[in-house]
């Protein structure tokens, strides 16, 4: 049944340096880490931040968008706005709004992000601010799903990555139950009674940080299963191999489907490998048009690989593009995309952003 | 006077020769346009210590050679010239714009003046490379002094019309591929009827500009007549790159038995005969509907990648038949000019 979205907050959360900007900027500006890198080796690092901020603002006056964009927010899926906040220990600011800001800044929050850099060398301040993080978020959002970043995993040999993310993600679990227990309430729990958080080993070197921000977003999409269930029909009805679902903004996979031959594709990272790919199309066809790295880059893609198989692209619903996979043949294809298209009228009711008509027509 | 362009290269392999001063780049080159290395793993090559020599597979199979830096050929005790210049292609030489180039040039106009007098037909091609981080200006001043000082060199020592020329480089964007581009498009007999095939496919499907890419390189080796420009030359390069990785990750593992045949009962048609073309074609519609960019297959090895004009997209269906003509007349020309094993 379709569910009116209420707009909620997006908390992304961490000491300053520990990269959220960076993570903004390549999931939802488009930029490329590799651009971040070569101004990074001119000893400018933070050059591509401040010109990724500036990209912000300045996509707000291409649009002629009346939306409020700076450095520290984002809007996406039509409603929901990403903010990010600096925890840095002895910060002045961070008192403050851990204090008298608390309850403007905790209440009405959906998500909850918090990076972790694994190179800090005080873990154990790290984790006092978290905690002090956690039971505001307890108090005035005690619904708020919780993801925990372990960051900048490329600086750790990769030998201990595993064994160092999985110590990180085991004390910051066991503080959260702490935490949780002594405020007697609040938080989601898994049915075997653990506080439900999900953590993350990401990079901004590698895929890494696709998967999870895939992971996060797909849990913010308005009315997913109730698409994905249409999906499925719609993935049988017209043979596809396999459909993904991509956000518009972030050209994130939030949702896929594969029928049982498409589930053989060895490329098990691929959802990650298509938003790598296509992202970095984005970007090139940003600057080949001269249009802002975080608009609208292309309507339609389509690929007939011979024998092999066919596959386009195209957008979807307002908040996605649809990636469907096929069997080779004209046909097929033809009706596929027709299908797709009488599909795409139904989908769209399912995420419109709250309030508007659409929304409010759906039953 | 010698001419300007060589006759069709030798019965073998044409050999695309790498030299220049010690860390001038020469290995990266090759790495990065040949073996797919992306640029900042340039930094862990070492140097050359004797000359690296890789066959190229493609549409007209070449030889790269990767000179030692340290090595002066010419200087070299019973040094065999005609088996390193009998069967070259070009003569690509490196100097390094973030370094100090005047030796790079003082042994770069000896080694002219040595080719002039014995292989007066081998083209010499001048990369002023690792230009990234430089300023535009800067790039400029260091280009017309290099040229200056190798073309009074050589007027003063009679040789006014050597076929030298130069291409600023760099490995961290385009402009190393586009002037491989160039390199090899000289080597190619015929060229003109390759530009001309192009050419006309631009004027009857309203094309604004036409690329015939060597797929595993990058490198174009014919366009049509219109200026060719970085922009759309990298754009048509980064499509090619979405269609190899889209390609591996749908079209590089076998489906299961009895799943063709199934697909064929369904249909009561062959694969084969469902499909429009046996050889991949793709366009991207961009946002604004200006500017659709198409693609096909034409060999193993070769692919056409045009920019269209606004409105064509409608009229996909006739300019898909007459890319097939178009296609069909390359795959000739390249039946003819492969040159006998
Ligand atoms: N900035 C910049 N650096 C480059 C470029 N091309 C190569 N380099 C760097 O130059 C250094 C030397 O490159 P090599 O390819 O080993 O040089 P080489 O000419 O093969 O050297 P020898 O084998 O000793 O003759 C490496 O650190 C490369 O990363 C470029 O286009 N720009
Ligand atoms: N090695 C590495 N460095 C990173 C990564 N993510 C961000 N950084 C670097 O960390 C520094 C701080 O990042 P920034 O995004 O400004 O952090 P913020 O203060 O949390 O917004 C920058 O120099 C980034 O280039 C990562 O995954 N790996
Ligand atoms: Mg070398």
């Amino acid at each position: 049944e379709v569910k009116k979205v209420k707009k909620k907050k997006v908390l992304l959360m961490g000491k300053s340096g520990s990269g959220k900007s960076s993570m903004r900027s390549i999931i939802f500006s488009n930029y490329l880490a590799r651009d971040t890198r070569r101004l990074d080796e001119d000893g400018e690092g933070d050059m591509a931040l401040r010109a990724a901020g500036s990209s912000l603002t300045e996509v707000a006056h291409d649009s002629g968008a009346t939306i409020d964009i700076d450095l520290s927010h984002v809007k996406f899926l039509g409603n929901l706005t990403l903010n990010l906040w600096d925890c840095g220990g002895q910060e002045a600011f961070m008192e403050n709004y851990l204090s008298q800001q608390r309850m403007h800044v905790f209440s009405n929050v959906g998500v909850l992000i918090y990076v972790f850099d694994v190179e800090s060398r005080d873990v154990d301040r790290d984790m006092a601010t978290y905690i002090s993080v956690i039971s505001a978020l307890i108090q005035y959002s005690p619904t708020a799903k919780v993801f925990v970043l372990v960051h900048k995993m490329d600086l750790i040999l990769s030998a201990q990555r595993e064994s160092i993310f999985e110590d990180r993600v085991k004390l910051v679990r066991q503080k959260t139950a702490e935490c949780v227990a002594s405020a007697g309430v609040g938080l989601p729990t898994l049915p075997s009674g653990e506080v439900d958080i999900t953590a993350f080993a990401t990079s901004i070197w590698d895929q890494s940080l696709y998967k999870a921000w895939a992971s996060i977003i797909h849990d913010l999409v308005p009315n997913l299963a109730l698409i994905e269930t249409n999906i499925g029909h719609l993935g049988r009805l017209i043979e596809a191999e396999e459909i993904q679902l991509f956000e518009r903004t972030s050209f994130l996979v939030v949702s896929n489907w594969c029928s049982p031959v498409g589930a053989l594709n060895p490329f098990e990272d691929r959802y990650e490998r298509m938003s790598n790919i296509l992202k970095s199309f984005k970007s090139s066809l940003a600057k080949y048009s001269g249009t802002p790295r975080n608009a609208e880059q292309f309507r339609d893609f389509e690929y007939k690989s011979g024998t092999r198989f066919s596959l386009f692209i195209t957008k979807f619903t307002t908040n996605t593009y649809i990636l469907v996979a096929l069997p080779p043949g004209e046909a097929r294809y033809n009706a596929a995309r027709l299908n797709v298209k009488i599909a795409a009228k139904q989908f769209e009711y399912l995420d419109s952003p709250a309030g508007t008509k659409d929304g409010a027509a759906a039953k | 006077p010698p001419e300007l362009h060589p006759g069709p290269p030798g019965k073998g392999k044409p050999r695309l020769l790498l030299m220049g001063q010690r860390r001038s780049g020469k290995s990266s080159i090759s790495s990065v346009v040949f073996h797919k290395l992306p640029p900042n793993e340039t930094l862990f090559l070492e140097s050359t210590a004797r000359i690296q020599k890789d066959s190229m597979a493609s549409f007209m199979d070449f030889q790269v050679w990767d000179f030692p830096g340290q090595i002066d050929y010419f200087e070299t005790p019973n040094f065999d010239m005609d088996a390193i210049f009998g069967e070259i292609g070009a003569l690509i030489w490196v100097i390094d714009a973030q370094d100090d180039y005047l030796e790079a040039v003082a042994r770069l106009n000896s080694t002219i003046i040595n080719l002039q007098r014995n292989y007066p037909n081998i083209n010499i091609e001048v990369f002023i490379h690792k230009v990234d981080g430089l300023s535009d200006d800067y790039k400029l001043d260091i280009q017309r002094d290099i040229t200056i000082r190798i073309q009074d060199e050589l007027s003063d020592q009679g040789f006014e019309n050597a076929p030298v020329t130069f291409h600023p480089t760099s490995i961290y964007n385009h402009s190393i591929f586009e002037a491989f581009s160039k390199v090899i498009q000289k080597l190619i007999p015929r060229l003109g009827q390759l530009e001309a095939m192009l050419t006309s496919l631009c004027r009857t499907c309203r094309f604004e500009k036409a690329y015939l890419f060597d797929v595993l390189s990058k490198i174009y080796i014919a366009t049509d007549s219109a200026p060719a420009d970085m922009a759309s030359y990298e754009i048509c390069s980064d499509y090619i790159d979405v269609i190899i990785d889209v390609t591996e990750v749908y079209g590089s593992w076998s489906r299961p038995e009895g799943y063709r045949e199934k697909l064929e009962e369904g249909q009561h048609q062959k694969l084969e005969d469902q499909v429009a073309c046996n050889w991949a074609e793709s366009s991207i519609v961009l946002a604004d509907g200006n500017k659709p960019i198409m693609m096909r297959e034409v060999d193993t090895y070769l692919a056409l990648v045009a920019i269209m004009k606004e409105g064509s997209y409608d009229k996909m269906p006739l300019v898909n038949m007459n890319v097939d003509v178009v296609v069909k007349g390359l795959t000739e020309f390249f039946e003819i000019t492969k040159p006998r094993s």
